[in-house]
């Protein structure tokens, strides 16, 4: 077993390497992929993913799947906008009470998921469609533009060198590894999602956990949600449309298990860096944009592959 | 030469990363004969035959079946060898006939249209033959696990097994149904079949088996020859050490002057009118048949089912727990039956699992204080004598018992004050059982904890109460003093029909 260290670094830290051997090889296609300005464009490019991938995160270490997501950051787009420009809201609390709405999505999803008992996967698809038309409703179809100066800052500014949204993403990862390793309901999301019915009877109290978790992932969403309308500058009734599936592929391209109870934050990071890395590195090569969605579909394969075929091999 | 055996073992090696589970066991089964494998939990019994049947492959050693040489098995190898096994959760699909699980996989067809009539047909004559009476028709969600675990065994021989290996096959059933199990096994082997027999229960072993193969901590031990046997080394064999008394001895601690639960009338949940009074520093045996609804009752004295009508007084207040939370709050702490499914979880590590009723009380703005928990688990690693060389191991990798003290370890973290032990040593083997009877013990005498333990081993509620009240149909039906335990007056009160 000691003898094959490279291979137990691999098996432990697979996702990472798949990143470095990505970017690697991305580089030898196109050196400029390595560039400091290259890498913060692909950074700032993932940022909303990689926001909304934190809640995304808790809702999948629970065992349930939340398809709102995209609904949110687009409703969210919206009804910012909306408060912005149609009604003279100031940006401090219209950002306030966009955030409470996406909250609020979520703990709806939690009262459907956990009160009433319907499957995540039904009880956040229903959201999803209804908010998206909720969405379109308000903004009437239409695009709503002209936003303050100040508002720009959060998908446009930068700090130093380093894009505000990327050092959003990077503060809200921060804060979902603090919850995951330092709370104790971080610690409950690991008990609750292994074995909800063992969590219970050792005192959790497992329906607020649930709703505690889809709110967390309406909060995220609706923090990506803002990010992207404040870069797009343009609130628009179709804004995350599929986002939800690029958020879930990061996630579970990072190791959490789909079945609930396992994963890590630093994978979550991983599996965002390395869809990041393929969507620029796939501009940077020209590859046309049918055959990228291919190649994105093959990697998720591959990815959760190579992790659940290693476990198969374990439990015999 | 080795037309003596239908299936060697020889010198059967499984590492594990970081572990061995079985260095060099070798075991040879003899045409017709029955075959007990023993050894404590985490012997590597399970490994072992796992081997045999293709779902573990060996790191090194020879399988031989009827001569034939394997280094390792494949299901389909198995099959085809004539192996057998009858695990202890069955693979049966619940919302199909019996018939059509004694076929499933190969159903008897008409083209590509399944020939039900002539599959109960076969299936009535293969039950026929084992003396069992199935409907072939019945579906398997309302068989007794008994005869599903007939239609497994039966299955095995439609399949022509001439090997079969049986996993603990008594410890799911009613004692009932295990002298019927018995008999189909004395049946098959006078057909000739050769039978692996792994159990706990050593009466079972003396009663059925020709001869004893003894394994521990993955290692072979020895063969005995049941007849020439004695249950002492025995037990001394499986668990390297001796064992003086099965049941620890205890000192006189209970105090008459304070109840620590008094049930007034409590009704709900499938019990009726049930009334109880519990001293502290007592261990109050809960006897019956199962479905008597003692767990019942138990869950609704943790929270976790809210009671109907009546009164629980606990401690001088009257208490109504409407969350296992509250009651774990109150002192209260419940270690129930099913250990894997709510008991521990087992994909969290041990630290974990003794921190988790507490972790809301040791952190400081939601933030766990993780020197107070390293400590806390520290302690109950030591008080409980949980083996373990690290306590972020996962809690799945520890033996029975050790899981077993780790949820005990849970519950004296908590403060609790009154612990229910539900079926406290199921699945347990021998050795570690001991130690969860001192512990229990230890509960109650030097913690100065009162106990509430469902058990539905005889042995274990009369030897380990100091009062037992027994339970049928959800109404309660006698109450034994110490000096008055009987097997018979239990089993008298726990059939005893209710009266409306």
């Amino acid at each position: 077993m000691k003898e094959n260290k490279i291979g137990n670094i691999i098996r432990s830290q697979g996702i990472w390497v798949v990143f470095i051997v990505l970017c690697i090889g991305f580089t030898i296609a196109n050196p400029r992929f390595i560039t400091a300005t290259n890498l913060l464009i692909m950074l700032r490019q993932v940022a909303v993913w990689g926001i909304a991938s934190v809640g995304m995160t808790f809702v999948i270490l629970l065992g349930d799947i939340d398809l709102s997501t995209g609904s949110v950051i687009t409703f969210v787009n919206v009804l910012c906008s909306y408060l912005m420009v149609n009604m003279g809201v100031p940006m401090a609390a219209a950002i306030i009470i966009t955030l409470a709405a996406s909250t609020l999505i979520g703990l709806l999803n939690g009262f459907m998921v956990s009160t009433i008992g319907i499957p995540a996967l039904i009880a956040t698809f229903a959201t999803q469609t209804a908010f998206s038309g909720i969405a379109l409703i308000i903004c009437d179809g239409q695009p709503i533009n002209g936003f303050t100066e100040a508002f720009k800052v959060f998908g446009q500014g930068k700090i130093g060198p380093v894009p505000v949204p990327v050092i959003i993403m990077i503060l809200c990862f921060a804060l979902g590894a603090f919850i995951l390793n330092k709370t104790y309901f971080g610690r409950y999301f690991y008990a609750v999602g292994g074995n909800i019915e063992a969590a219970r009877l050792s005192g959790i109290r497992t329906g607020r956990v649930k709703y505690l978790v889809f709110a967390l992932s309406g909060f995220f969403a609706g923090l990506a949600g803002l990010v992207l309308l404040s870069r797009v500058n343009s609130g628009m009734g179709n804004a995350g449309l599929g986002y939800e599936f690029k958020v879930i592929t990061c996630v579970v391209l990072g190791g959490v298990s789909v079945a609930g109870g396992s994963g890590r934050m630093s994978g979550v990071i991983a599996g965002t860096f390395i869809i990041s890395a393929l969507n620029n590195g796939m501009v940077l090569i020209n590859l046309n944009s049918w055959i990228q969605n291919i190649v994105l579909g093959i990697v998720l394969v591959l990815a959760v592959g190579f992790d659940c075929y290693q476990k198969k091999r374990q439990a015999n | 030469m080795s037309e003596e055996y239908v299936l060697q073992l020889q010198h059967i090696r499984k590492e594990y990363p970081g572990v061995v589970a079985l260095k060099d066991v070798t075991l040879e089964l003899k045409p017709g004969e029955i075959l007990a494998l023993i050894g404590e939990n985490g012997a590597g019994k399970s490994t072992l035959i796992k081997c045999c049947s293709g779902a573990v492959i060996p790191t090194s050693g020879k399988i031989i079946v009827n001569g034939k040489e394997f280094s390792s098995m494949t299901p389909q190898l198995a099959a085809e060898n004539g192996i057998a096994i009858i695990y202890q959760e069955f693979n049966n699909v619940k919302e199909l006939s019996a018939a059509e699980n004694l076929f499933l996989g190969r159903p008897i067809r008409k083209g590509i249209i399944v020939d039900k009539k002539a599959m109960e047909e076969a299936a009535a004559k293969a039950f026929d033959q084992l003396h069992i009476k199935i409907d072939p028709k019945a579906m398997m969600k309302d068989l007794t696990v008994g005869y599903q675990q007939m239609v497994e065994i039966a299955k095995a021989i439609q399949q022509s097994a001439k090997i079969l290996i049986m996993d603990e096959p008594s410890a799911p059933l009613t004692s009932a149904e295990v002298e019927s199990m018995f008999e189909v096994v004395e049946l098959l082997r006078k057909k000739g079949v050769s039978i692996i027999y792994i159990s706990h229960r050593l009466e079972e072993i003396y009663r059925l088996s020709d001869r004893i193969v003894v394994i521990r901590d993955g290692e072979y031990v020895k063969t005995l020859i049941t007849k020439e046997s004695q249950v002492e080394e025995l037990i001394q064999l499986m668990v390297g050490r001796e064992l003086t008394e099965t049941y620890p001895p205890r000192g006189d601690c209970i105090d008459k002057n304070e109840v620590i639960l008094e049930l007034k009338d409590v009704t709900g949940n499938g019990d009726k009118n049930i009334s109880l009074k519990l001293y502290k520093g007592e261990i109050l045996g809960l006897g019956g048949l199962v479905g008597a609804g003692r767990t019942e009752l138990a869950e609704m004295i943790f929270g976790s089912v809210p009671k109907k009508s009546g009164q629980m007084i606990y401690k001088g207040k009257e208490i109504d727990p409407k969350s296992p939370r509250e009651a774990i709050d109150l002192g209260i702490a419940l270690v129930p039956e099913d250990r894997k499914r709510h008991g521990a979880m087992l994909g969290v590590s041990i630290k974990n699992n003794i921190n988790m009723p507490i972790y809301e009380r040791n952190s400081h703005m939601s933030v766990i204080d993780e020197k107070n928990e390293q400590e806390t688990a520290e302690k109950y690693r030591k008080n409980m004598v949980i083996k373990t060389p690290n306590l972020n191991q996962l809690i799945k990798n520890l033996s029975g018992g050790n899981q077993q003290k780790v949820i005990l370890g849970r519950w004296m973290a908590a403060d609790s004050e009154l612990i229910i032990f539900d079926e406290p040593t199921r699945g347990i083997d021998i050795g570690a059982k001991y130690e969860i009877y001192k512990l229990m013990n230890d509960l109650v005498e030097k913690e100065g904890k009162s106990v509430l333990m469902i058990s539905s081993e005889m042995e274990e509620l009369m030897g380990m109460s100091d009062r037992i009240l027994v339970l049928a149909e959800g109404n309660m039906t006698g109450e034994l003093q110490k000096e008055e335990f009987s097997q018979e007056t239990i089993m008298t009160y726990a059939s005893t029909a209710s009266k409306e």
